[in-house]
């Protein structure tokens, strides 16, 4: 299985690890063979180790070490946000931040729910399996 | 004893550093006037004849000296402050009850009582549990509030909750079997009433929120996965 997601300037990265956990950043240089030059509109440019890095599949067109205007162009042009948000990784990621900010209210509610959504998906499947079986 | 001036005084000499006046001796002694006060009494310090004082009783000796010195116990004269009531804990709070019988129960607070310990509700139609004092200590504050306006919570105090004097029965051997056979001591109807009350303008609010009536029928409970210290309450 060939890898498909390169360490290559322009492409967008999850923190993994540190105090920028769970931030977005673009690859804008390699330092060396495990370090690059990391970079997102809200931050000051710095290294991170790889290690610390998730690839996902978006990937901006960018020269080697943008100024910051210029990144944040190449991303609105790319549509960095919005690719991720409705990416399903980044759903789950949203969905999750959500859900940890839950009340103990709203715990009991979303059982209810999932509770409701199970009956119902039982209830078609009962019918179509009566369907087969006639 | 001098009279007591109106405001306290003031020091007409300000630190410079700890331990350093600004004014030396003798400036001092020109700002507080004693030169004033020498020439009004002819160039000499004014000198008072200490006052006569008054008779004092003549002393008795004591009539009894104990036969052991016993060291009598320091004075203490610390008044317990009134226990602090954690910021999350407002009138209408949903609380989880974290110990006792109703262990795991969501109930209604109340208010606090004059003991500390706080006013709590099921309400009883929901939960079962009845008014009932608890203690800070051993209860979840939710955010979830309650709109508790309706709800007259003033006559309820500490002496409400006390338990009656226990009569104390003599038992001989033959009693002693039917002893154990006591009936078990009925609640009044009165408390029934004020619980009715108090339940009544509660039950109005807490059904007009969707859920919430299943919510408070629900015992809370740690499930597999549930980190407490990473869970929002």
């Amino acid at each position: 299985m060939p890898f498909k997601r390169y360490v290559e300037i322009g492409r967008v990265a999850l923190v993994n690890y540190g105090k920028d956990y769970g931030k977005l950043v673009v690859i804008v240089d390699v330092v060396d063979q495990n370090r690059a030059l990391v970079d997102a509109p809200d931050m000051v440019r710095s290294q991170m180790n790889f290690k610390r890095l998730t690839l996902t599949d978006i990937k901006i067109d960018i020269n080697r070490v943008p100024k910051k205007k210029t990144l944040i162009d190449a991303m609105e042009k790319a549509d960095v946000k919005n690719k991720w948000e409705n990416s399903s990784w980044g759903r789950k990621l949203i969905v999750q931040k959500r859900r940890a900010l839950l009340n103990d209210f709203g715990r009991f509610k979303l059982m209810l729910a999932k509770i409701k959504k199970a009956g119902i998906v039982r209830q078609e499947l009962a019918k179509l399996k009566k369907e087969t079986a006639a | 004893m001098a009279a007591k001036r109106k405001t306290p005084i003031k020091t007409r000499n300000p630190d410079l550093i700890r331990g350093v006046g600004k004014y030396s001796r003798s400036k001092m002694y020109h700002k507080r006037g004693l030169w004033a006060i020498k020439a009004k009494n002819g160039g000499v310090f004014p000198r008072h004849d200490p006052q006569p004082k008054a008779p004092s009783a003549a002393e008795k000796p004591p009539k009894f000296y104990p036969a052991d010195d016993v060291k009598k116990p320091l004075l203490n004269k610390r008044k317990p402050k009134p226990t602090k009531l954690r910021a999350s804990i407002t009138p209408g709070t949903v609380l989880i009850l974290l110990a006792g019988r109703f262990m795991g129960k969501r109930v209604v607070f109340l208010k606090q009582l004059t003991s500390g310990l706080l006013l709590v509700t099921g309400p009883f139609k929901i939960n079962g549990v009845p008014l009932r004092r608890v203690n800070q200590s051993y209860v979840i504050a939710t955010s979830t509030k309650i709109d508790i306006s309706g709800v007259n919570a003033d006559k309820f105090d500490d002496k409400y909750f006390t338990k009656e004097g226990v009569k104390k029965k003599k038992k001989n051997e033959g009693e002693f079997f039917e002893a154990e056979k006591e009936d078990k001591k009925k609640l009044p109807e009165d408390k029934k009433e004020d619980q009715k009350v108090v339940d009544a303008s509660l039950l109005k609010s807490i059904e007009g929120v969707p859920d919430l009536k299943a919510y408070l029928a629900a015992r809370f409970s740690l499930k597999s996965g549930m980190k407490p210290h990473e869970l929002v309450f």
